[in-house]
């Protein structure tokens, strides 16, 4: 019986095998290169087996795992009767004991780590931070409100250009007073997050009446629009150039050399990945954040509760892109240089995974997901080439076997106690 | 108003072009509620795998006729192969879960498709040859519009009609319908839904993959990136016309077309894209669910 069984998987395996051959056979087999016009088709056979056995094994593997994962869910149901109990947070980080010793080591790592790691490391840190925050505001606005927003970069942009453009309209002017150019950075710091919100309220008053992908979509037109009108006015702008030379914030009255200026703005940074995280976590338990919850699992249900839905969106998008903002006028100070090319859609889609991948609505979970997504493709670098692929092959297996994220969002919830039930 | 009818016509073969790839968008929007993001990618692998094949066939000496069918033909069956694999590995284990899921791993997809292309393939823009036939009897009008462009129009016109008919009158469209209504009450009332959903993939890539070999005929290159763009533009068209409408499609994709074509013609050329996008959200303010889209639920 047993045998049967294997040797049943090990037909289909080939079936698979043989599938997958035939499939990539134009793509991986025939190399085109075209002279003049010409193609001309160079066959690489050698590729034909590799695909082969590939797809047989992997075939093997992808069964078992999603058998695997099948039992799992279904077991934790069981014992649990909600999903995601066991999870990571829970066993360790939630833990009375633990909890104050980890979150101390975490954060005294978080300080020494640009003291211990040099200055290209501490820069790609600060490029996670900027992540954390851009993903901890995404999240009011897709975790909280479950609002699906695309162009979340266009906020970012928004928040850059702000310093960018003071810098390049003001600047001038600031330093021919005898002012010193650091302050720019903290005079731009409230603007940018003032306009980004700005943009953002002004952004959600029309898309109030839709819902779902209907918002994702006019999202996203909002953000090609930002990158083309950033794009085409030159004059304004800096067009597809950009604005550079971009100063770096100073340290009490100091210009301060590219590695302590670093290490300067990576404690910036880390203060507003602090202020953020302690922000989101109390617009959660806020009426607001009780309300955005109620919106997010039903919006006429909700309505129906007497919850201003107007409101609401309004606050889940002034909030969620004041800290785009904030992002931006980081990274615009972290890299002192700006174009559109670094607000385009993509990156909006890249800020949604680290929510989605980390755990939407879960603080933990997108702060994990923002560093991984900014580290990994960082730390691969000598992969090079594979770097994209294997990016999005691991994008697809957590989703498929995390679905939920990496750290899961708990749902608030109460038990009774046999005492409570007897009154 | 030779300058408006020139525009005009440019932007109506424009719209053909986005129709093509919105249709294949709705159909699979309409079934699943899954915004596709790797439905440009199949396209892109449709135009690559006309390419070669049919740079191979041509090497090999066949006449130009044969070389046109055998490679539509070819990267149709491919694309089609290709989506029935995608929605196997990537969509079917999400089906119960959130809809955001299945959005990653759509652009998941999306990123390994574009990279194993590039991979295999080349970053190049390469020149993709015209096999299409030349009408003599249109040269005079040529400055309106060419033989390629005709060609697009009158296969998504005729592609339109299809789709509608299959939908609207056979069994398997019945079936469709009810999955896109409730998909545990068409089960339930036994509508095979894995088959349907397979189905829908094979149909959508295989317009994917006819809208690729002739977009990329009217274009003249192909690349491992093109994909990405166009089905951008083909849900912004899917969306403008009323997602999960098969006339709406289309329409949404005229509209497009034409704004496009007007915008660039009479106010600016820098700005193409972005007159995309400002009709869509004009549009949406006005009517929340596209042009043609009724009520949320109905789909396809």
């Amino acid at each position: 019986m047993k045998a049967r069984s294997i040797l049943k998987d090990i037909g289909k395996s080939l079936i698979i095998a043989v599938w997958f051959m035939i499939l990539f056979f134009p793509i991986m087999v025939m190399k085109v290169n075209v002279t003049r016009g010409v193609a001309h088709i160079n066959f690489r056979w050698n590729v034909l087996p590799l695909i082969g056995i590939g797809a047989f094994v992997l075939s093997f593997v992808w069964t078992k795992a999603l058998e695997w994962n099948e039992r799992r869910t279904s077991k934790k149901k069981i014992e649990n009767g909600l999903i995601n109990n066991r999870a990571l947070n829970g066993r360790y980080l939630k833990n009375p004991a633990l909890r104050p010793l980890i979150l101390l080591l975490v954060f005294g790592f978080t300080v020494a780590f640009p003291f211990l790691f040099g200055m290209y490391h501490t820069n790609v840190m600060i490029t996670a931070f900027i992540y954390v925050i851009l993903g901890l505001g995404l999240n009011i606005i897709v975790g909280l409100g479950g609002l699906l927003n695309l162009g979340y970069a266009a906020f970012f942009g928004i928040g850059a250009y702000t310093y960018g453009l003071i810098w390049k309209y003001i600047g001038p002017s600031f330093i021919a007073a005898g002012l010193n150019p650091g302050w720019l950075f903290w005079i731009s710091l409230p603007l940018a997050g003032i306009a980004a919100t700005i943009f953002g309220v002004i952004l959600s008053l029309p898309v109030l009446r839709l819902r779902g992908d209907y918002l994702a979509i006019v999202t996203l037109a909002f953000g090609e629009i930002f990158h083309m009108v950033m794009q085409n006015a030159g004059d304004l702008t800096g067009g597809a150039t950009g604005i550079s030379l971009i100063p770096r914030p100073w340290f009490l009255g100091q210009k301060l050399q590219p590695s302590e200026a670093a290490t300067y703005i990576y404690f910036i940074a880390l203060v507003f990945v602090m202020i953020t995280i302690f922000v989101v976590r109390r617009i959660e338990d806020s009426k607001v954040g009780r309300a955005l919850e109620a919106m997010r699992e039903d919006e006429v249900a909700c309505e129906a509760m007497g919850i201003d839905m107007v409101k609401n969106k309004l606050i889940t998008f002034a909030v969620g892109t004041f800290w785009a903002g904030i992002a931006g006028v980081l990274m615009a100070s972290q890299t002192t240089y700006i174009n559109p090319d670094s607000f385009t859609l993509w990156e909006s889609i890249m800020i949604l995974m680290a929510v989605v991948i980390g755990g939407t609505g879960s603080i933990p979970g997108v702060i994990a997901g923002a560093i991984l997504l900014k580290l990994l493709p960082e730390y691969f670098r000598p992969l090079a080439q594979y770097r994209m692929l294997i990016y999005g092959i691991a994008m697809i297996l957590v989703i498929i076997f995390k679905s939920d994220g990496l750290i899961p969002r708990k749902r608030k919830q109460y038990t009774f106690t046999e005492k409570e039930l007897a009154k | 108003m030779e300058y408006f009818i020139k525009l005009f016509l440019s932007g109506t073969a424009k719209g053909s072009i986005y129709a093509l790839m919105a249709l294949g968008y709705t159909m699979v929007y309409g079934i699943i509620q899954l915004i596709n993001f790797a439905h440009g990618e199949i396209y892109m692998i449709g135009g690559f795998t006309a390419l070669i094949l049919g740079g191979f066939f041509f090497s090999k000496g066949m006449p130009v006729s044969l070389v046109l069918v055998f490679s539509i033909l070819l990267s149709i069956i491919y694309a089609a192969a290709f989506g029935f694999t995608i929605e196997k590995i990537a969509y079917k284990p999400l089906r119960e879960k959130p809809r955001l899921s299945a959005l990653i791993s759509a652009i998941g997809v999306s990123i390994i498709l574009q990279n194993f292309v590039l991979l295999s393939q080349t970053e190049k823009f390469l020149p993709f040859p015209n096999y299409l036939p030349e009408f003599s009897w249109l040269l005079p009008y040529r400055s309106y519009i060419n033989s390629t462009q005709l060609i697009i129009l009158i296969t998504t016109a005729i592609i339109m009609v299809l789709l509608t008919l299959l939908i609207k009158f056979t069994r398997m469209g019945k079936a469709m319908r009810a999955t896109a209504q409730d998909m545990h009450m068409a089960q339930l009332v036994g509508v095979d839904i894995n088959q349907v959903i397979s189905l829908t993939f094979v149909i959508g890539s295989s317009l994917a993959a006819i809208g690729g070999v002739l977009i990329c005929s009217y274009m003249g290159q192909i690349n491992y990136y093109i994909g990405f763009i166009a089905g951008i533009k083909a849900f912004v068209a899917a969306v403008l016309g009323g997602i999960g409408s098969i006339p709406g499609a289309v329409l949404g994709s005229f509209v497009l077309g034409w704004t496009e074509s007007f915008g660039t013609g009479y106010v600016s050329s820098d700005y193409e894209d972005a007159f995309a996008f400002l009709i869509l959200i004009i549009i949406l303010l006005i009517k929340p669910d596209g042009i043609l889209g009724r009520s949320r639920r109905q789909k396809v």
